[in-house]
């Protein structure tokens, strides 16, 4: 008896150091994550702020002129911004409309046996090098946009329209059906409003095309150019996490909305998508961010010049982004340490890392937000 | 990055102790004539495994400082040596002596189908300036130029920058690509293009154009009528002893392998052969 108290206090002990130590060491490799991007934080500010102190803020954030190796050397990195800023704007154009009705599609939509083939091949596009994307931009992409591109644009106009007009016309029609009491008269007007508005509707869609097809593409390394391969490259990412939130919302309301005789259509924008806003801004800035950081492509494709494109929303003209900024000049300033030309990057990537940190806290918000909001309707 | 070569540097020194006759090279200097001096290094190394010789890329004036210091038996530079560098050399007891080792020549090249067949220096310089942005100013179609140039990294950007654009800054419309061969996919598949590349880079695909009335080609180059084009050098501390691994090393291009390792790079050779 007395033996096996010994026994088993000593194995107690040693229990309690195992359990110590696995604790520890859980601790050691959790918190090593955070130490690490703690140290990145730091150590790019300590490479960022002697630009600062040498050469101050306002050549940096207010002018375009871009020569850190002219002589005398200028810091204006404020196209490069506005670069950054239009490719990830471009790049969402794309991505989100598109990303958000993939996933709506394959949550609501296609059966399952379907779904189970589509979505891995979409995730596919995740798994491609990004300097595949790069190539392909540059070598198939651009000599494309400069024989063929208005042309195409113009068929694209098409393509990304008519459904467009086909969904107003027909949301107009519901809205004069609204309005009109007298049931004869109604009937005629709705189909009137329905067939000029069809009519209208083409003929602007033609103007846009005929003023695409006009337009000459002088160089295919654009922002346009990146934009579309930066959305693609964006997609993966917004359709699985959207899909999942779609998913996540569960059979309960879906049901629930159809038992009040909801439409699908209804069900899917008045409910579901609602319900799972959360998960979908979450995945937008997810895919956005993608977009923001990605360097091979643009490096290869935007043309890199640091110009903010007249008019400023001419997305024909090559832009340059921070990232093939960072990417572009680093190698020979990598011998000039200390100099500016060496911490003007480090400023950049600073820039880049603050971006991406409120960008997280915007969507942690927007999540928390919805969530309460969500929770507050069901109780 | 310096630390850190210098630091594998030394590790080597103090592992070569070990073996005896490891005879050590250390070279320093410009990043366009790093790729020739690397080249050399591996030849030799892989005829003598006994050697071991380092290059380091750090820019032409590091090239020089680490000579004058003593850092490096020979200092690669893509352009000669400024007085101030002389005189500080000699102050501290190096004579500095030049071995021109390659040439490089760079190409104005434009699209195949681009009427241009030649153009002034100074009109190239203001193309690059963004003072001309259309072919119909030179006589040609009614295109805008699209101006490729090369990040500023790059070695054949820092001589055409001085050769051609004499410190003027490159307009900020111009586009900027990370490699001669992607300044040739650019202007290959685009009709308003003009570019620059090392002479080694133009090919069917692509057009060179005559520069003040001089077509470049490694003969022009070599004969020096081509204006776009400069020496390579190696400087040594004195002229180096007759045989020694230093002498060997500077005077290799003048070997048929050396001139052959020349121009695989892309640079034209001093001597014909």
């Amino acid at each position: 008896m007395k033996d096996s108290l010994i026994i088993s206090k000593r194995a107690n002990r040693l229990r309690r150091l195992a359990s110590l130590l696995a604790n520890g060491g859980l601790l050691t490799v959790t918190s090593l994550s955070m130490i690490i991007v703690i140290f990145i934080i730091l150590f790019i500010a300590r490479d960022a702020l002697p630009f600062f102190k040498l050469e101050g803020f306002k050549e940096f954030f207010t002018s375009t002129s871009w020569y850190p190796a002219g002589d005398p050397p200028q810091f204006g990195a404020m196209a490069i911004f506005y670069g950054s800023l239009m490719v990830t704007l471009g790049a969402s154009m794309v991505a989100v409309p598109l990303g958000i009705f993939a996933a709506v599609c394959l949550s609501d939509v296609l059966p399952f046996q379907v779904k189970q083939v589509v979505k891995p091949v979409i995730e596919i596009l995740a798994a491609l090098p990004s300097v595949a994307y790069g190539f392909f931009a540059l070598v198939i992409l651009a000599p494309i946009m400069q024989t063929r591109g208005p042309r195409l644009f113009g068929i694209a106009a098409w393509v990304a329209l008519v459904p467009a007009a086909l969904l107003a016309a027909y949301f107009l029609r519901g809205f004069v059906d609204s309005r009109i009491r007298n049931e004869k008269f109604r009937k005629a007007t709705r189909n009137i409003t329905f067939v000029m508005a069809i009519f209208g509707f083409f003929v602007i869609i033609s103007r846009i095309s005929s003023f695409f097809s006009g337009l000459t593409v002088v160089s295919g390394t654009n922002a346009l150019n990146v934009s579309l391969i930066l959305g693609i490259m964006a997609l993966p990412t917004i359709v699985s996490v959207s899909e999942d939130a779609l998913n996540s919302v569960g059979r309960e309301l879906r049901e629930n909305s159809y038992a009040l005789g909801a439409t699908r259509a209804e069900t899917v924008f008045k409910v579901v998508i609602p319900a799972a806003s959360s998960g979908i801004v979450a995945a937008v800035i997810l895919g956005v961010m993608r977009a923001i950081g990605e360097t091979m492509v643009v490096w290869m494709a935007s043309g890199n010049s640091s110009q903010i494109p007249q008019p400023f929303y001419n997305f024909l003209s090559p832009v340059r982004t921070l990232t093939a900024t960072i990417a572009g000049d680093m190698g020979e300033a990598a011998h000039v340490q200390g100099a500016p030309r060496y911490h003007v990057l480090f400023a950049m990537a600073l820039a880049l890392l603050l971006i991406s940190f409120v960008s997280n806290l915007i969507s942690e918000w927007a999540v928390k937000r919805s969530r309460k909001k969500l929770r507050g309707e069901s109780s | 990055m310096k630390v850190i070569a210098t630091l594998i540097m030394f590790v080597f020194m103090f592992a070569g102790n070990g073996f005896a006759g490891e005879k050590q090279l250390s070279l320093d200097g410009s990043t366009t004539v790093g790729p020739i001096a690397k080249a050399f290094a591996e030849y030799f190394m892989k005829n003598d495994p006994n050697l071991n010789i380092s290059v380091s890329e750090s820019g032409s004036g590091n090239g020089a400082k680490s000579l004058i210091s003593g850092n490096c038996h020979i200092g690669c530079m893509s352009r000669p040596m400024k007085d101030k560098e002389f005189k500080m050399a000699v102050e501290n007891n190096v004579t500095p002596t030049p071995h021109v080792i390659a040439l490089d020549g760079i190409a104005i090249v434009v699209h195949p189908s681009n009427p241009a067949k030649a153009l002034k220096m100074e009109q190239v310089k203001e193309i690059y300036l963004g003072k001309i942005s259309n072919w119909k100013e030179l006589g040609g179609p009614d295109m805008k130029i699209v101006v490729v140039s090369r990040d500023s990294n790059s070695g054949t950007f820092e001589t055409f920058n001085k050769l051609v654009m004499n410190k003027g800054n490159v307009v900020n419309t111009a586009e900027t690509v990370g490699s001669n061969g992607a300044v040739r996919s650019r202007v290959q598949s685009t009709r308003a293009a003009i570019g620059y590349v090392g002479l080694g880079f133009v090919d069917n695909s692509l057009k060179a154009l005559e520069i003040d009335g001089v077509y470049p080609s490694k003969k022009t180059i070599q004969t020096g009528v081509y204006p776009i084009a400069r020496p390579l050098y190696m400087y040594t501390d004195k002229y180096p002893k007759m045989g020694s691994l230093v002498y060997q090393f500077v005077t290799f291009y003048l070997t048929k392998d050396g001139q052959q390792l020349v121009e695989e790079i892309g640079f034209i050779p001093c001597t014909s052969y």
